[in-house]
């Protein structure tokens, strides 16, 4: 790569990111709390697609635990920023070392990443054996078991009360640096020698295989980048909505988020990027309709019928595993 | 805690354990036949719920009539299944096949949710059907005795239909070889819909017998028939009958042993408990207990 | 009675065959040799159904003095109704199913239940251990038995037209040699053969007439005796100068 190249590849990806950092003040400045925070939910989604799609487009390791490993970075994140007065309150039984901890908002949820990430090594040391809808099956159980666990774990998480009243931390400019390091990181890995293994891996196992490449290593590296992105992204999440509870982190989520990645075209950023706006948008559009009319679940049926079409008709999603062509150089 | 509390226990196990055994079946058979785990089988259970209610309650047929229209529900639920989602998208990777399922489910969920409303409604049979029967240290209702004895019923006519007819050969020489059946004139499509349309129709009964042994049904209660028999398809050998059927009683003892004998703060854990073993057979044994085909999870 | 007429195959998005042509005359046995990856299974897929060609046609004339019929567009199953029968590649046998289901699985669209009794019994005398072990589950059986119980499944349907894709492979040499015997008995008998072989020795011999195929295409044709003779043929296919 000439130096040349290298400054257009910068530019590809500064321009846009200065671009939205500018569009955010916009939106700040012209919009009501309300529809800022949906913005919000538009940008949290993005992590969440993007980060899937490290896991389940790139690899094609079908995975649902995605909300699990929310939850992990959620709880964690949110017990952490906690005042220790709230602590005492919410939870008397914390040890001590903990209950007398505060940290502030990025640390926590630098930790509440790390520490999912470090579960999806932990799961993805037996689990990734698996294969195809065995994998999604073994990773819905991940998910219902997490949430078991955090229902049954008072001392530390509430239980099905679950922690409310958190901190408000959660603002455009915590989620606009979060949404570019998760594009950036996706990036990097789609067009380094990882990605190409990834890629690799998912086309054709055997191949991949007999070239040396070391697959397990490969899944259980992008189950974990993966996760980390869900727990900063769960972290994001329990401070916007100021709640955190276990039934939060459903199979319904773990759904929401494969229906973006699929729709987007798995194994394309751009598109899962596209998706998770789209979807969001979509939502908040329907909410209205459902509860002015009565019409709950309404949402979801056209959201699971847009799936199942697109299955059908275009199972490569919008995207295909591509991206545009103006932001990918020609050998890319 | 005596030898009678034991014995009751498992006569319970056997009740819940005959419910699963029924779905595994047909959540077996279309996996045997497609290798398709049908994700939304557990929602056809939740169908055939509704529809005996509104039969029985609402139309107030007689109790036979109503068990033959849970039946017939449920079979034309799994025939627009498989031709509305899934025949479309067939030869399409396992996990495509899956996560329509999911979005399948989803959707009868949610449909049930628009159309009846989420509220549970009240599930009462006939009070000659509620009765009590004392036998010695187990007592169980009238329904209880239908549910065990029509459910091994219907077992032995699906096994007897799979192993002695045509369209049992046909179905499984399907489900070893989709070219080689269509080499020997077999219709494929038609051998995957009688499958479809078989399971879904134990599904669809099994919704009475849900019903009828719990008391109170909504739109979301073929989540956990559905879960509980995946797994006992598992435990049994996913694709195989008897292993479907085996499975599905060893889960209900196992279900209702482990909550009736360990202290109560274990059976919180209950669906943790279900999903662990599910991971772990998957991981450990793959076959299950009567299952064939190797390698194909690990 | 079998005419291929430059068909156009794709196996997803690869272009297989490029314009293959042959015909099979009554009463003949033609065999179709080449490498692997030249096309030969794709040509027996596509008369039989499981795969439809992009371009080009398969007519087909079940009666001497019957009317043809395009086969080009039929599915498999109404394909085996017309008195086509495939034996597929890695003999197909349904290893769960007894012997005896096997061989009933393979007269399915049939329903003169004595018409297949009889069947069921001449394959039994053509091959006398499927008798012995009707009940007995077919992945039970050895390689040489599951070929026997491949053909006579085949022979079931009463085929006018036995395809047969391989069955040599995975045999030993008496093994084979017992089995072209029989497959010449059973031409005898009326059954037109088509088959594709990697032993070209053995077909040739066997064949009336073969075609050699590379790369999807059809390179030579002859008879058995006159291929077996063409030096190119030789040194290619039958390991000689």
């Amino acid at each position: 790569m000439t130096a040349e190249r290298r400054n257009t590849a910068a530019l590809r990806f500064v321009l846009p990111a200065a671009a939205a950092f500018v569009l955010a003040y916009v939106l700040q400045t012209v919009l009501d709390d309300y529809v800022m925070s949906i913005v919000n939910f538009v940008g949290i989604n993005i992590i969440l697609a993007v980060s899937l799609n490290i896991t389940n487009g790139m690899t094609g390791l079908f995975s649902l635990g995605h909300p699990g490993f929310m939850a992990i970075g959620g709880y964690v994140t949110a017990i952490l920023t906690l005042p220790a007065a709230r602590k005492a309150m919410f939870l008397p039984d914390l040890p001590a070392w903990l209950a007398g901890l505060q940290a502030p908002f990025v640390p926590a949820l630098v930790v509440g990443g790390l520490c999912a990430a470090a579960t999806a090594l932990v799961i993805g040391l037996p689990v990734l054996r698996l294969k195809g809808h065995y994998l999604a099956v073994a990773t819905m159980g991940f998910l219902i078991i997490v949430q078991v666990l955090i229902t049954n774990w008072d001392s530390v998480t509430r239980g099905p009360l679950g922690l409310n009243g958190l901190a408000d931390l959660t603002t455009v400019w915590q989620v606009l640096p979060w949404v570019l390091l998760t594009l950036y990181v996706s990036w990097k890995v789609k067009f380094s020698s990882l990605g190409r293994t990834m890629i690799a891996v998912r086309e054709d196992e055997l191949a991949a295989q007999c070239l040396g490449v070391n697959l397990f290593f490969t899944r259980v590296l992008s189950l974990a980048l993966g996760a980390f992105f869900a727990g900063v992204a769960g972290g994001l999440w329990a401070h916007l909505v100021t709640a955190i509870t276990p039934s939060s982190f459903s199979l319904i989520m773990a759904f929401n988020i494969v229906v973006m990645v699929v729709v987007g075209g798995s194994g394309s950023i751009t598109g899962s990027l596209l998706a998770a706006v789209l979807f969001t948008v979509l939502t908040e559009a329907f909410r209205p309709l459902e509860e002015h009319y009565g019409l709950y679940g309404i949402g979801e049926i056209l959201m699971a019928l847009v799936l199942i079409l697109i299955l059908i008709y275009r199972p490569g999603g919008m995207l295909g595993t591509r991206e545009p062509r103006f932001l990918v150089d020609d050998d890319g | 805690m005596g030898g009678g509390y034991i014995a009751q226990q498992i006569v319970n196990g056997l009740i819940l354990g005959s419910m699963y055994a029924l779905v595994a079946i047909g959540f077996s058979m279309i996996y045997g036949i497609i290798r398709l785990i049908n994700f939304a089988h557990g929602d056809v259970v939740m169908i055939g719920a509704f529809v005996t209610l509104a039969l029985m309650q609402v139309a107030g047929l007689p109790f036979v009539l109503v068990a033959a229209g849970a039946l017939a529900a449920g079979a034309v639920v799994g025939v627009l299944i498989e031709r509305g989602a899934f025949r479309p998208m067939r030869g399409a990777p396992q996990v495509t096949g899956f996560i329509a399922s999911l979005a399948v489910s989803i959707m009868l969920q949610n449909l049930g949710i628009l159309l009846l409303t989420a509220q549970p409604r009240n599930f009462t049979f006939p009070a000659a059907l509620q009765k009590v029967i004392n036998a010695g240290p187990v007592s169980f209702r009238v329904i209880d005795l239908v549910i065990m004895l029509s459910a091994l019923g219907l077992m032995v006519l699906v096994m007897l239909l799979v192993k002695r007819t045509r369209l049992g050969m046909a179905m499984r020489a399907t489900a070893e070889n989709l070219d080689v059946a269509r080499l020997m004139g077999i219709n494929i499509n038609r051998t995957i819909l009688a499958a479809f349309a078989m399971g879904s129709a134990l599904a669809g009964i099994a919704g009475l017998m849900w019903g009828g042994k719990f008391g109170q049904i909504d739109p979301l209660l073929g989540y956990v028939p559905g879960l509980k028999s995946f797994v006992a398809a598992v435990i049994g050998g996913v694709g195989s009958i008897p292993g479907a059927i085996l499975g599905g009683y060893i889960l209900g003892l196992a279900e209702v042993l482990f909550v009736g004998l360990l202290p109560p703060i274990y059976s919180a854990y209950r669906d943790a408990f279900v999903f662990g073993t599910l991971i772990v057979i998957l991981l450990i044994m793959p076959n299950g207990l009567l299952g064939s085909d190797k390698g194909e999870r690990a | 009675m079998l005419e291929v007429d430059d068909i156009h195959v794709y196996r997803g998005r690869t272009y297989v065959l490029k314009g293959i042509s042959l015909r099979v005359t009554r009463g003949e046995i033609v065999a179709l040799i080449g490498a692997n990856g030249a096309g030969k299974t794709t040509t027996l897929r596509t008369i039989s159904g499981l795969l439809h060609p992009r371009r080009g046609h398969i007519r087909y004339r079940p009666e001497a003095d019957g009317p043809e019929l395009e086969l080009d567009r039929l599915p498999a199953e109404e394909i085996v109704r017309r008195g086509i029968s495939h034996c597929p590649e890695g003999r197909g046998i349904f290893a769960s199913l007894t012997v005896r289901e096997n061989l009933l699985v393979g007269a399915y669209l049939r329903r003169d239940n004595r018409g297949i009794e009889d069947d069921y019994r001449r394959v039994c005398d053509l091959f006398p251990i499927l008798g012995q072990r009707a009940g007995q589950a077919a992945g039970s059986l050895s390689g040489g038995e599951q070929e026997m119980l491949a053909v006579g499944r085949a022979l079931m349907s009463r085929p006018r037209l036995l395809i047969l894709d391989e069955p040599s492979l995975g045999l030993g040499p008496l093994v084979v040699e017992t089995l072209f015997a029989t497959l010449a008995d059973i031409n005898r008998r009326g059954v037109t053969i088509l088959l594709v072989e990697q032993n070209a020795v053995m077909a040739l011999e066997l064949a009336h007439r073969a075609y050699v195929l590379e790369t999807g295409r059809v390179t030579l044709s002859g008879s058995g005796e006159e291929l077996a003779a063409d030096p190119e043929v030789r040194r290619a296919y039958l390991g000689g100068a």
